[in-house]
């Protein structure tokens, strides 16, 4: 489910693109977020909403609620209507296994989710895409399983609980229940619909058009007969970036004539990269990312020497006019990873006031995410391939709602 | 069980080495060592069996006289200033399968061996017979430095010869020309119970002034449950044992505790941060040891037999 450039198509600079595929901005610009949210048709997340989440969890929001990272959603407060009445919901999320290297930017989605298991106290379904990149990436299919594997010890070391999560990777998955629903899906998609959607052609191969049921169906929950039989009416609450809405559009539009409820989500933007907002992370290029296996010195380097800084360029300019902090990244980032709203606040203020200079606020990126890599890395050190089985075992899980 | 002395000599005569035999009371000095043999026989050897963080293991074999700084070896090996240790006495029974005041090259017979890099004094060379304990401290045998190669190639080795007194700068454009040596297997040891350790009652081989002790005579951990541990890295084993769990909770909080009390004004907004900090790392550490624990218990179950009938 990642997003890469795609080379064959053209993109229009003079208007956005967000989709499965690609994400540019206009003329080189920043994504206009609102137009996005307009132009998808999905809702703004507000206070009101955070607020609930707050009360019904008892607990702080995660920092991408409260720095709005995560900042639109569909139908989530259906979600916590019901989850008020005592009706519980289960998470799905996923990832697409095209390369080994894990930035940052990939586990955002994961660490939310993390949240969401924990506060809320669901259960989740993990898909690898596995067979998505093998026709996307052209990997062979040995490989694409193979990265599939790997990928899945990283997302396990962000810590979800093994007694309530249930990872598959599609190579292994789809048939039986699944493929029953892939089919009852994809008969409620035109040709002519899924071009449109996804922007398909008469030169794509017939494997990619017959892929988007494959990332629909996991938001059933009869596509799960092992976790959740009989519970057809349990609704699925799906947390991903923006650029999977697409999939999504079709799957709540073919749900109700299946019968089936419409798959909930909650939406965030994209992690620019360390050279500025100009779309997001690439896997491809090491420096524009900080990655899961650098090491402190590694992210040291990478901050000093690539991250945008949006600080003035010199130190007597910079204590006149102050930071731009707009475009400036380690602030951004700081936003996104330092969990102390008011050290954050502190931080906005001196610098943007010119009091603070971006070598400070770098130095303080650069501690914040060292903790957070060195974290994962211990706890990735931890999972063995036999625990990965146990993850993707197809097992019940009787303690998923405790 | 290991080789025994018998064993090894039978081997060397085998192999038509040239060595000669001295009998003597067991000795766990050099200075013990060189009552008994005198220096007109070969060069005596200290010899050290250290570790370094990633369960590593080597011997180095030395001339009495040659200076060993492990601060610099460490460097040399690549594993920075401070990265080696003394290896424990559990880890020469178990690899070496050598009593205390016994490490000798010899040692690297054993397959439990295999695994340990063994780096020769270049001085050897120079001299005429070198003197080494052949798996027992009561017998030392001196031999030509072509007797042991002869010896070494034989068990498939590659004998390591290395300037021992040397200092080459280690830095970015000069890697470590050691490190090479590193061995490329980490060994973990079965913790063993206290009984095995305090077998070994006697001090341990005492040598020149900068060089440490062969093994460190610290008390072993007993075993914590009926079946042996594995000692591994101990942030891993927290998530396995519920000791170390319970440790590395405890470390964190006295750690938040003492940082609270230094900060000492303006206590309660920092409490709550850090409160907050080290609950989720707690949390975290929580998951990691239940979703280990469930692991093997998966394992269990996939490989649990039928009950008899």
């Amino acid at each position: 489910m990642e997003v890469d450039k795609k080379d064959e198509r053209e993109s229009d600079s003079s208007e956005q693109v967000v989709n499965p595929w690609e994400v540019s901005a206009k003329d080189g610009g920043k994504i206009d977020y609102d137009k996005l949210i307009d132009k998808f048709g999905c809702q703004r997340l507000d206070e009101s909403l955070i607020d609930r989440v707050q009360r019904l969890t008892s607990r702080q929001p995660h920092v991408f609620l409260r720095r709005g990272v995560f900042f639109a959603h569909r139908d989530f407060n259906e979600i916590l209507d019901a989850y008020e009445k005592g009706d519980k919901f289960y998470l799905y999320t996923g990832r697409g296994p095209s390369s080994e290297a894990l930035h940052l930017g990939h586990l955002i989605p994961f660490m939310f989710t993390k949240y969401l298991q924990e506060a809320f106290k669901v259960p989740l379904v993990i898909q690898l895409t596995d067979d998505e990149k093998c026709m996307w990436k052209n990997l062979s299919v040995e490989e694409s399983q193979r990265l599939a594997r790997e990928n899945a010890k990283d997302i396990i070391a962000c810590g979800f609980d093994v007694t309530k999560t249930f990872i598959f990777s599609d190579f292994d998955y789809v048939g039986g229940a699944f493929y029953k629903n892939m089919v009852k899906v994809s008969k409620c998609v035109t040709l002519n619909k899924a071009m449109g959607i996804f922007g398909f052609s008469g030169e794509d191969h017939i494997g990619k058009l017959s892929f988007p049921p494959v990332q629909a169906v996991p938001s059933f929950p009869s596509s799960f007969p092992h976790l959740f039989p009989g519970k057809d009416n349990l609704r699925c609450l799906i947390p991903c970036a923006i650029d999977q809405d697409p999939y999504f559009r079709m799957t709540r539009d073919v749900a109700p004539r299946l019968g089936y409820s419409k798959p909930a989500l909650i939406e965030s933007s994209f992690f620019p990269a360390l050279q500025g907002e100009n779309g997001k992370m690439s896997a491809s290029d090491p420096n524009s990312a900080i990655y899961v296996t650098d090491t402190a010195k590694d992210i040291k380097n990478k901050i000093n020497r690539y991250a945008f800084s949006g600080g003035q360029d010199s130190v007597e300019k910079h204590r006149e006019l102050g930071a731009n902090l707009e475009v400036d990244i380690p602030v951004k980032y700081l936003s996104f990873f330092l969990e102390d709203d008011s050290e954050l606040e502190h931080i906005k203020k001196e610098y943007g006031e010119g009091r603070m200079l971006t070598g400070e606020v770098k130095k303080r990126l650069t501690e914040v995410l060292t903790e957070m890599v060195e974290r994962h890395r211990r706890s990735r050190a931890a999972v063995t391939d036999e625990m990965v089985d146990a993850f993707m075992a197809v097992r019940p899980l009787p303690s998923m709602f405790e | 069980m290991g080789f025994s002395k018998d064993q090894l000599l039978n081997r060397l005569q085998e192999l038509e080495i040239d060595y000669t035999k001295y009998e003597h009371p067991p000795v766990l000095t050099v200075e013990a060592q060189a009552k008994y043999v005198s220096s007109s026989e070969g060069a005596l050897s200290k010899n050290l069996f250290f570790k370094d963080k990633k369960h590593r293991y080597y011997i180095v074999s030395a001339m009495v006289d040659t200076k060993v700084d492990m601060k610099v070896l460490s460097q040399r090996l690549g594993l920075g200033k401070g990265g080696v240790r003394m290896a424990p006495e559990e880890a020469l029974a178990q690899l070496l399968q050598v009593s205390l005041g016994c490490v000798t090259p010899f040692a690297v017979v054993n397959e439990s061996a295999r695994d340990v890099s063994l780096l020769l004094d270049q001085n050897f060379k120079n001299q005429k017979r070198c003197i080494f304990h052949p798996l027992s401290n009561e017998v030392s045998v001196s031999l030509n430095t072509s007797g042991l190669d002869k010896f070494l190639k034989s068990i498939e080795r590659d004998p390591v010869y290395v300037d021992l007194e040397a200092n080459p700068a280690v830095g970015k454009d000069q890697p470590p020309d050691l490190a090479v040596y590193v061995p490329s297997n980490s060994v973990v040891i079965p913790e063993i119970t206290s009984e095995t350790s305090t077998k070994q009652t006697p001090p341990p081989k005492s040598v020149s002034a900068e060089v440490k002790p062969v093994a460190s005579a610290k008390p072993s951990k007993p075993a914590s449950k009926g079946k042996s541990v594995v000692v591994e890295n101990s942030t891993l084993l927290a998530f396995k044992n519920p000791e170390k769990f319970v440790e590395e909770i405890m470390d964190k909080t006295s750690a938040l505790l003492l940082s609270e009390v230094a900060k000492g004004e303006n206590v309660e907004a920092l409490a709550e941060t850090r409160r907050k900090l080290l609950t989720s790392e707690l949390t975290h550490l929580a998951i990691m040891f239940k979703n280990t624990a469930y692991t093997e218990g998966f394992h269990a179950g996939k490989h649990s037999q039928p009950k008899r009938l």
